[in-house]
């Protein structure tokens, strides 16, 4: 052609006459997928060493009966409630007032953001298990109790072990809880704060329906890992007396001088506890990430299912290759 | 009690704002009237964002007098004193003023759908099927009808700046602020913004504009301002502004942008 400008013949269809024949390269692609050898020799060799730690404990001295027994035993069940039951409990106290001591904290009111500071330097700069042993010895200074017309009684009425674990282990639970609650409110963008503002929202509800509901992303991992912390940070409260999981092993050993069986068993006690809240938190987290990418993230059944997929067919996103 | 005849819609008169020791407004004086699209231009820096936010009190102003409708925004006037309005008086206020910002600031943790719904059902105490049968005309009035169910983060930029109009309308506002609502956006987005704009202006909304969108302001505009350096250097009908500048500011700024 010696025009570079000449038009295409007018008998020609405008797309160049492709669809006159069928185009190249319809149809998905069909390719051999990546072998991945590292994966199979790696999960042989972890297979491998998994089962000589199960033979060297199957050969310890190690009273595998008993542990099958006690694992139901009542008073082991017993103790896990009693330690899932100041969990929880520790934990509501502290996600209320932690977040009420950070907004306290992040507040224009120089005496409100003074009392939240002054509370998380108490409380964080003691150690819990001495917090713990003063909330039980209050009576020692405090004979009574008194609110005045409310509320009177003899102080070691009321600070029993358990009241005294739970003080404790909440208010020092909330000056954390304060600390990542601050952390979250100050990830959203102030720009929906304005947003919330020219609407016509006022403060408290800007933070309740707009700035909270989005801290919560940032929120939760690290409010999961202080739960799963205090399932066993719990276990302090046995110094006071409290009928707790950890106590019920320490017992169990020294009557029955099965002392590792004892401390085998609530320590599978343990675990089935986090498991079951790790699980939990993983939905919270998933419910609490929509609107923030733009597919939900998998739950932990497909997961796993392009997991084992994984170890015949590349995987580019967010698999370590090994 | 405002009445259309008499009152400007927005009244600077001698706006003063600073930042610390930055003086960024140094005496504002402008009117806009009822019904008016007001477009304010001007350079990077030269303080039209702050004037917009003093507007509905986002930023509180040092000096001068600035009223909406009749009425001072962010203090009360009794004798010769300023009186600082309350939260709640000022969220009042707020309520009757839209806003709509260059990076949108849609909540993404809402849907489409409930974006616009929140500020009738939480401010106004509105029912919620009342809200979202509005939120529902609404969307369909800025042509994303099919997009109510879906979350910020799945919209396109140019969508997500309309459902902000949306929630902007939703609380039925005598007056409609843009900062730069279509600078953040690709260029083939830009027009689908502008569509929505040009009918809000034909139905007689009072908008307050700021834009570097040239063709927008000659257009649609009534009024524009050019703004440098904290002061109004040239005001007037758009056709004699942008078409036969006075001042040398406004010229090399023109130059620039055209
Ligand atoms: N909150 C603030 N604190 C301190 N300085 C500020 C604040 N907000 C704005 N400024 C300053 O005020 C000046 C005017 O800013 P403004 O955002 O009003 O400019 P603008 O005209 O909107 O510019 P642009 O076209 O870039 O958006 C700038 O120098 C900016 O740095
Ligand atoms: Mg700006």
């Amino acid at each position: 052609m010696t025009d570079p400008l000449d038009k295409v013949p007018a008998d020609v269809p405008p797309d160049g006459g492709r669809d006159a024949s069928p185009r190249k390269y319809s149809g998905p692609i069909k390719a051999v997928p990546v072998r991945h050898y590292g994966r199979w020799i790696s999960a042989v060799v972890v297979l491998g060493l998994l089962a000589l730690l199960v033979r060297a404990f199957a050969d310890a001295q190690i009273q595998w009966s008993v542990v099958g027994d006690q694992i139901t035993n009542g008073t082991f069940a017993w103790g896990a409630w009693e330690t899932l039951k100041i969990t929880v409990y520790s934990m509501v106290i502290g996600v209320v007032l932690g977040a009420i001591l950070a907004v306290m904290r992040l507040s224009p009111n120089p005496v409100l953001s003074s009392v939240a500071w002054g509370y998380i330097w108490f409380f964080r700069g003691t150690p819990v298990l001495v917090q713990i042993l003063l909330w039980f010895n209050l009576s020692l200074v405090f004979q009574y109790l008194d609110l005045g017309f409310i509320y009177r009684d003899e102080m070691n009425q009321v600070m029993t072990p358990f009241v005294a674990a739970l003080l404790a282990l909440g208010l020092n639970e909330a000056a954390y809880m304060a600390e990542i609650c601050r952390a979250g409110i100050q990830s959203v963008d102030s720009g929906q704060t304005e947003a919330a503002h020219a609407l016509g929202m006022k403060g408290g509800k800007t933070m309740r329906r707009i700035v909270l509901p989005q801290a919560m992303r940032v929120i939760i991992p690290p409010t999961g890992n202080e739960f799963i912390n205090m399932l066993k940070t719990s276990s302090l409260a046995f110094a006071i007396g409290y009928g707790e999981l950890f106590l019920r092993g320490r017992e169990f050993g020294s009557r029955t001088l099965a002392i590792m069986e004892g401390y085998i068993v609530i320590s599978l006690w343990y675990l089935a506890l986090t498991t079951v809240f790790s699980i939990g938190q993983y939905y919270l987290e998933r419910y609490y990430a929509r609107g923030s990418s733009r597919s939900l993230p998998p739950t932990p059944l497909q997961r796993l299912r392009k997991q084992l997929s994984s170890f015949r067919v590349q995987s580019n996103v967010g698999g370590v290759k090994v | 009690m405002s009445s259309q005849s008499t009152q400007p819609m927005v009244k600077a008169e001698n706006v003063h704002k600073s930042f610390g020791h930055l003086k960024v407004l140094k005496g504002i004086d402008l009117e806009v009237a009822h019904r008016e699209v007001f477009c304010l231009v001007g350079p990077s820096g030269s303080g039209k964002s702050t004037f917009l936010r003093c507007i509905n009190h986002l930023e509180q102003i040092n000096g001068g007098r600035l009223s909406v409708d009749g009425r001072l925004v962010g203090y009360r006037e009794k004798g010769d004193k300023l009186y600082e309005l309350k939260e709640k008086e000022v969220a009042a206020q707020r309520r009757d003023i839209g806003m709509v910002f260059q990076r949108f600031n849609l909540f993404p943790h809402m849907t489409a759908l409930t974006n616009v719904m929140e500020a009738p059902v939480q401010v106004k105490g509105e029912s919620k099927s009342v809200a979202r049968e509005r939120a529902l005309k609404l969307l369909d009035r800025v042509g994303l009808a099919d997009k109510a169910k879906n979350y910020p983060t799945q919209l396109s930029g140019g969508q997500q700046q309309r459902v902000a109009i949306a929630r902007a309308l939703a609380m039925e506002p005598k007056l409609m602020l843009f900062d730069e609502p279509t600078s953040a956006l690709d260029p083939e987005l830009v027009g689908e913004v502008l569509d929505v704009m040009r009918g809000l202006a034909e139905d007689g909304m009072t908008m307050i504009v700021v834009t570097h969108e040239m063709g927008f302001a000659r257009e649609v505009g009534d009024a524009l301002v050019f703004m440098d350096d904290g002061v109004v250097v040239e005001a007037g009908h758009p056709r004699d502004v942008l078409g036969n500048p006075q001042h040398e500011r406004t010229k090399s700024f023109l130059s620039k942008v055209l």
